[in-house]
């Protein structure tokens, strides 16, 4: 309604969304998707001293080198070199790790394996046929073989050909052989969210259709640190784990990123802006439309100042990436509910059925009395992510500025 | 036994098999004369126990054991004899839930015991129990599984579908799910330089399933060690394999992958097959799809009796003159391996082995409610907590 508001009342910005919503004639974005709210993120750890210092970081290199910060390097990296050299750890370090997928060999739709099959030969980095499912249930006959299997589902949107595979028998191996089997050296890699001009297939979030399988875990990074800690977490982890990199920030997320082995914990979220006033909780892509919202609410550019009230400028706003979808962080996220009251859940999943619901019940139940607002979830809309549609689908800084002024002032 | 060689089944129900593979049980002829009963001595399968698809058939000729015939009648009749008491433990309730019973296709359980060495690996669906045994299981652990018992291989979490052994990758319940698996596990023996097979089985049912061709098409591209098992059993649930399928010669189904059918009742042609299957993909030549004719004598479930979608005479006819343990009995008795009561002894023998094990089974204790926690992620990477039914039920790690 913000949104509306503001549209009205600024040409320029209406004008602006108008030329990318129903305008041919204008440039196309480029190929590897762009986003002004990454591009302009204080969240990136640039410097070696700071990306050496990231939060829960865990050396994985010789029992001597551990916790040794000193004259460990960093290299400029973005979020698909960041997964390649994860790769390439886990390959070196693990004789039986192998990585298949759809055009993987050529190093895939996104490079992320670009170089691995000439690296570590075309027996452990291979091409599948066009089999999603049979991607799917051969990581998992590979895995039970006590191998690392490293699957990539080349879209998100073509996990749900797997779905059965993942949800009945990755998640359930494990139990269902009363602890006889286990195939946790599966991970599946998979791009994940919209990048902008993806459309109905390209741009969707499926993070929720997995919400309700136990044993699996789901995992979204925000950065290309993160992402490397993360994936080789996840591809070490002892269970099963859906790994989904946005695909809008291989290329525009660039960090200095430790070129040595480190992992980062699973279902731990991160508080990445402490605050007291408002928690809001996200994941992927939008951390870095939620911190341009908490600066446009900090520091409203003169077009915006009128609409939005001083005594809500200096509101604290904690600002926390979940990380692990699943199982989530509870703990985290309900201990800052109930220091400040407040609950803003931002995916750009639907909201119905999404994970955000689910979020919401839960800190519902562990901190009703404690709550001065409802939960909001600011998500896409119900709908499918039609092309032309993408921009108003996906929850932006505008959307999210209106979901916190609306949660603080309730 | 002329006479039952003779038969073959009424052409307007099951048309590919009249002009097709003979599944009579006791067709096999001896080639000479047994004089030293411990040494290997060779016989002939009929000339229809096998049809090839771009590969050639196995030999007729077979070298059979004295000793081991009667391991497999033992072992056939053990399986028949476990099966039939959990029918009767489903009847009294002491076994819930879903139960698949394989009696009328121990030919192929045991026979593909007898064709493959330890090492190999085997995955199946549904009918499951008797593999479960064969490959390192124990009658009381599958037992004690279905009955949900502490004792049960998966602990009494899996249930009827659900049974493993560390040479077995399980009964699966979903239809077709385990053949891109088995495609995974055939893969990681050839990564690891293993001269070593995986048998994936599937049903005529699950034949039509689309992620079983994406097995056969990747097992094929990277010549994975993996035979590729359909137990035709002409029924899959209640819809006959004419009504399910274009093309029912199972063995055929694979494109560029060899298949081979057999006859799935008699279990010297089964064995021999499995033999010849197992050299196949352990010799480099990539995969092979192989189809047991065979039969369920039961239903498909326990709720189905399996009298709507066939006939009982249909029935009762393959019981009587194609059943595989009477076939390989008349083959010992003819033969002069083993006297009738030599063979009785041994069926009192699998029946008092059966019940001592479902005695067992019925002793050991239900499962404790801590268990309904456990095995799900990794021992030490649960998340804090799982929830129950309800707020006391909510279990913390």
């Amino acid at each position: 309604m913000l949104a509306r508001r503001l549209r009205s009342k600024f040409p320029a910005l209406s004008r602006r969304w108008q030329t990318t919503a129903s305008t041919t004639a204008i440039e196309p974005p480029p190929a590897g998707g762009h986003s002004s709210s990454v591009a302009s993120s204080q969240l990136f750890r640039i410097t070696r001293e700071s990306a050496l210092r990231t939060p829960g970081i865990s050396w994985q290199d010789e029992e001597s080198d551990r916790n040794i910060i000193g004259g460990r390097e960093t290299r400029k990296m973005n979020l698909y070199q960041a997964v390649r050299d994860a790769l390439s750890i886990a390959l070196s370090k693990d004789d039986t790790a192998v990585i298949f997928g759809e055009d993987i060999a050529f190093g895939g739709v996104f490079r992320c394996t670009m170089g691995l099959a000439e690296e570590f030969g075309r027996e452990r980095v291979f091409n599948t046929p066009l089999t999603e499912q049979g991607i799917a249930g051969f990581g998992i006959g590979l895995a039970s073989m006590g191998h690392t299997a490293i699957a990539e589902i080349q879209f998100a949107d073509y996990i749900f050909p797997a779905f059965d595979q993942l949800v009945n028998e990755a998640a359930k191996f494990r139990y269902r052989s009363g602890g006889h089997f286990s195939i946790g050296g599966l991970t599946v890699r998979t791009p994940t969210m919209a990048v902008g001009h993806g459309g109905l297939y390209h741009s969707q979030s499926p993070e929720g259709f997995f919400m309700g399988a136990s044993g699996l875990k789901v995992v979204i990074p925000r950065s290309p640190i993160q992402c490397k800690g993360l994936l080789l977490s996840a591809i070490r982890d002892p269970n099963p784990v859906i790994f989904m990199e946005p695909k809008i920030l291989y290329r525009s997320a660039v960090e200095q990123v430790p070129i040595d082995d480190f992992s980062l914990p699973l279902s731990r979220a991160e508080i990445l802006i402490p605050g007291s006033d408002l928690t809001l909780l996200t994941w992927g892509t939008p951390v870095y439309h939620c911190e341009s919202a908490l600066r446009l609410l900090n520091s409203p550019p003169p077009s915006l100042a009128p609409l939005i009230p001083p005594s809500l400028r200096n509101a604290k706003v904690e600002l926390i990436d979940l990380r692990t979808i699943l199982p989530w962080d509870v703990e985290t996220v309900v201990e800052s509910v109930r220091r400040t009251k407040r609950l803003v859940i931002v995916h750009e999943a639907g909201m119905t059925g999404g994970v955000g619901g689910e979020i919401a019940a839960e800190v519902g139940k562990r901190a009703f009395l404690r709550l001065e607002a409802p939960v909001r979830r600011i998500t896409g809309w119900d709908v499918p992510a039609g092309l032309q549609f993408e921009k108003f689908n996906m929850p932006d800084a505008v959307r999210i500025l209106d979901g916190i002024m609306e949660t603080l002032s309730y | 036994m002329a006479s039952l060689a003779r038969f073959r089944p009424a052409t307007r129900r099951i048309p590919a098999f009249a002009r097709a593979i003979q599944t009579s049980a006791d067709t096999t002829q001896l080639q000479d004369t047994i004089e030293d009963h411990s040494k290997p001595f060779t016989v002939k399968l009929h000339e229809e126990s096998f049809r090839a698809y771009r590969c050639e058939t196995p030999s007729f000729e077979v070298e059979v054991k004295k000793d081991e015939l009667l391991k497999m009648y033992k072992d056939m009749q053990t399986m028949r004899r476990m099966e039939m008491a959990a029918d009767a433990l489903y009847k009294a309730k002491l076994i819930r839930g879903f139960c698949h019973l394989a009696i009328g296709q121990e030919a192929v359980s045991v026979g593909l015991e007898y064709g493959i060495k330890p090492e190999d690996r085997v995955i199946t669906a549904y009918r499951c129990h008797p593999f479960a045994v064969m490959r390192g299981g124990t009658i009381k652990g599958v037992i004690a599984e279905l009955l949900g018992r502490q004792a049960g291989m998966s602990h009494g979490k899996g249930g009827s579908m659900h049974i493993f052994t560390p040479s077995f990758f399980g009964g699966n319940g979903i239809v077709g799910a385990q053949v891109p698996v088995g495609a995974g596990i055939a893969f990681a023996q050839k990564y690891l330089g293993k001269n070593t097979a995986t048998f994936a089985l599937y049903g005529d049912g699950a034949s039509n399933q689309g992620q079983v061709f994406e097995a056969f098409n990747m097992a094929k591209l990277w010549d994975l060690p993996a035979v590729f098992v359909c137990e035709n059993n002409k029924y899959g649930m209640g819809t006959s394999a004419e009504r399910s399928s274009s093309n029912t010669e199972y063995f055929t189904r694979g494109d560029k992958i060899p298949g081979l059918q057999v006859n799935g009742m008699d279990i010297i042609a089964s064995r021999h097959a499995v033999q010849y299957a197992r050299k196949w993909v352990t010799e480099g030549n990539g995969p092979l799809l192989m189809e047991f004719v065979t039969y369920r004598y039961g239903g498909h479930s326990m709720s189905d009796p399996g009298t709507t979608y066939r006939t009982r005479e249909e029935v009762q006819r393959m019981r009587s003159t194609q059943d595989p343990i009477r076939g390989l009995q008349r083959y010992i008795e003819e033969w002069g391996l083993a006297t009738e009561q030599e063979l009785k002894q041994l069926d009192k023998d699998a029946k008092a082995e059966v019940d001592q094990a479902v005695e067992e089974a019925k002793q050991s204790p239900e499962p404790l409610t801590k268990d309904l926690w456990t095995d799900i992620y990794y021992k030490g990477t649960e998340p804090s907590s799982m929830r129950g039914r309800e707020r006391e039920e909510v279990h913390h790690y």
